[in-house]
């Protein structure tokens, strides 16, 4: 259906006027949110745009990469707090941000080492040490964690005098397009085939001339950037850290995110943020039936639908496109 | 001197229920390759059903063999109704392990919302506060106890693999799994009573740990990741190393809280696992793992 005849074209990331018109519809409308939407609805569709950008991240190490990792709540405890202690010695937060992202990349390379010789299941393992061995250092060290009350971050003041809730709308939407926008670039670049080759098979991939070393450590260490930048960007409009906030459970919330959303997928890890983020809102007053919920989409996920959420959109499209024959 | 002997004792104790925990791993890891992340939560379960059973005034001995069964038969049901069908439409292994994390938070929220958040008392017949002293160390009956149960459970379930046609036809299944049904064993049912057994052998450590933490919906969870780390340091795919890895960690931690720093006492499995992954990948007593192009 989609011919593509020129290396040009693969890089485009728009191909077709009519989804050009309604890719332009969604973005803004997202632009437009604030204006009428209720607060509460603006406040939620920030917490989204944050989450995406980590679920986003992971996506291309699980996804992309094919290498599961369950330390991503050591990930996002190291972005936030990092971020939260540059930010309370007076730097200014776009390069606290960066200081963020780049200390949890440094860490994501670390953690990738072991992913040269581990594969699958003890890479979980692995990953999973590392996250709950980072939230018990922070939980244990009060020159880290800020002691007993937690550790204040002060908030960026609105500028151009709006509001302090579409302030921060714009602030993280900004921020998280930035992200979508270099996410399909990576995937359509060297790097992000150089991933999925890996992920299908990485002895052939290494017999054809890609370097596992770099490219399995890259996306450890991309996908760690992304994952610290969302800490950050959480803990910017919290205003207040803490370790609790960073136990194994959010590391499940953000698997869970990247399995509903889609494998391989970045739309899908929007969905999948969208999701882990409105069920408990939707189901705000039956807090227990939230973890029921998110196990029993990902057992019919898995089970039914392999390709998540994205799949599921994937094939409204197509079956849209070609209405009424099928 | 003293200390040390005491450390050493009540490690062990802890240990041994690291050991059942690790034993459950190894079972399912070995005969279906998937890391059961639901297994924590299992017992979880199991534990609960014990305290409700105790709560209608049943005695602790039915209670506990109902609750046995009630984890049993939750991994079994697990097992036909969920792992099959996404085995026969071809799931990934990677597919697989998150299709027990999704049973784990099923379950999570299930307890959650019968049993409540609160932290309760578990109702318990041994007492931690009746205290032996056996020469120069003094030890709980909880911990006899504990030593005791789990050293008969790994004794029994040695003889069930070893010396029984269903443990021989457990370990054909988790030595080859198309030769195994090629000579007739019915690998599927096997593969269900594997899972029963591992659960089983979770619940009889989540009975004996409730009454020594509180019982609440996560008080699996840190023993679940210790166990674990024993698994790990004995190496995945070996049964004995399951015991062996879980009795270094018990020991290694009480003479870290007791040496070191109480704080650092957490911390040390998941230095374990790592350190083990990077030097050793397959563990103290596991093969060491070939991949063939």
């Amino acid at each position: 259906m989609d011919l593509i005849e020129s290396y040009r074209e693969e890089l485009q990331l728009i191909r077709k006027p009519w989804t050009r018109a309604w890719v332009g519809a969604v973005v803004s409308a997202l632009i437009l949110l604030p204006f009428y939407a209720p607060q509460h609805l603006t406040y939620i569709a920030t917490i989204i745009c944050i989450y995406a950008v980590g679920v986003q991240g992971q996506n291309i190490l699980i996804g992309y990469t094919g290498q599961i990792s369950f330390g991503q709540a050591g990930f996002l405890a190291i972005g936030a707090y990092t971020f939260g202690h540059l930010i309370r010695v007076g730097i200014p937060w776009p390069l606290a941000l960066l200081g963020a992202g780049i200390t949890a990349g440094l860490f994501g390379l670390i953690v990738g080492f072991p992913s040269l010789r581990l594969k699958g299941p003890y890479l979980a393992i692995a990953t999973m040490g590392f996250g709950i061995a980072v939230y018990q250092i922070f939980a244990n060290s009060e020159l880290l964690s800020g002691g007993r009350m937690g550790l204040a971050i002060p908030k960026i003041s609105p500028i151009f005098g709006i509001s302090k809730i579409t302030f921060n709308y714009y602030f993280n939407f900004a921020i998280a397009l930035l992200f979508t926008l270099a996410s399909y670039n990576i995937i359509s670049s060297y790097m992000g085939r150089a991933f999925i080759a890996i992920r299908d098979n990485d002895i052939a991939a290494e017999v054809v001339g890609v370097n596992l070393t770099r490219y399995k450590l890259l996306s450890f260490a991309i996908s760690s950037f992304y994952t610290g930048v969302q800490g950050g960007l959480y803990s910017l409009l919290i205003g207040h850290l803490e370790p609790n906030m960073f136990t194994f459970m959010e590391t499940i919330t953000l698997f869970v995110a990247v399995i509903i959303g889609g494998l391989a997928s970045v739309e899908g890890s929007i969905m999948g943020a969208a999701f882990v983020i409105l069920v408990p809102q939707l189901l705000s007053s039956y807090r227990e039936l939230v973890p029921v919920i998110f196990g029993v989409t990902i057992l019919i996920i898995l089970i039914f639908e392999p390709m998540g959420l994205s799949g599921r959109w994937m094939k409204t499209r197509l079956y849209l496109r070609n209405w009424p024959f099928r | 001197m003293d200390n040390f002997l005491q450390y050493l004792v009540s490690g062990l104790s802890i240990g041994s229920l690291y050991s059942l925990v690790a034993i459950g791993l190894v079972v399912i890891y070995r005969s279906n390759r998937i890391l059961n992340f639901a297994h924590g939560d299992v017992t979880t379960a199991g534990t609960f059903f014990a305290f409700f059973m105790l709560s209608s005034n049943f005695s602790f001995a039915v209670s506990a063999v109902a609750a046995l069964v009630f984890g049993a038969l939750i991994a079994m049901a697990f097992y036909f109704c969920i792992l099959v069908p996404a085995q026969r439409r071809d799931a990934t292994q990677l597919g697989q392990i998150i299709l027990t994390v999704g049973l784990g938070l099923i379950l999570q929220g299930a307890v959650q919302y019968f049993g409540g958040t609160e932290p309760q008392s578990f109702p318990f017949p041994l007492s931690e506060y009746i205290v032996y002293k056996i020469g120069v160390v003094s030890l709980s009956q909880l911990s006899l106890g504990t030593l005791a149960a789990s050293l008969l459970s790994c004794f029994l379930f040695y003889l069930l693999v070893q010396k029984t046609r269903l443990g021989l036809a457990m370990r054909a299944t988790s030595e080859n799994l198309p030769a195994a049904q090629t000579l007739g064993i019915p690998t599927r049912r096997i593969l269900a009573i594997s899972w029963g057994l591992a659960a089983g052998l979770g619940v009889v450590a989540g009975l004996f740990l409730a009454p020594a933490l509180l019982l609440d919906p996560f008080f699996m969870l840190e023993p679940f990741l210790k166990g674990f780390a024993a698994a790990i340091l004995g190496g995945l795919n070996s049964l004995p190393g399951a015991i062996v890895g879980g009795l270094i960690l018990g020991v290694a931690e009480a003479l870290t809280g007791g040496f070191v720093s109480i704080a650092f006492k957490n911390s040390l499995a998941f230095i374990v696992i790592i350190l083990v992954l990077l030097v050793r990948p397959e563990g103290l007593l596991g093969e060491e793992f070939k991949e063939r192009v």
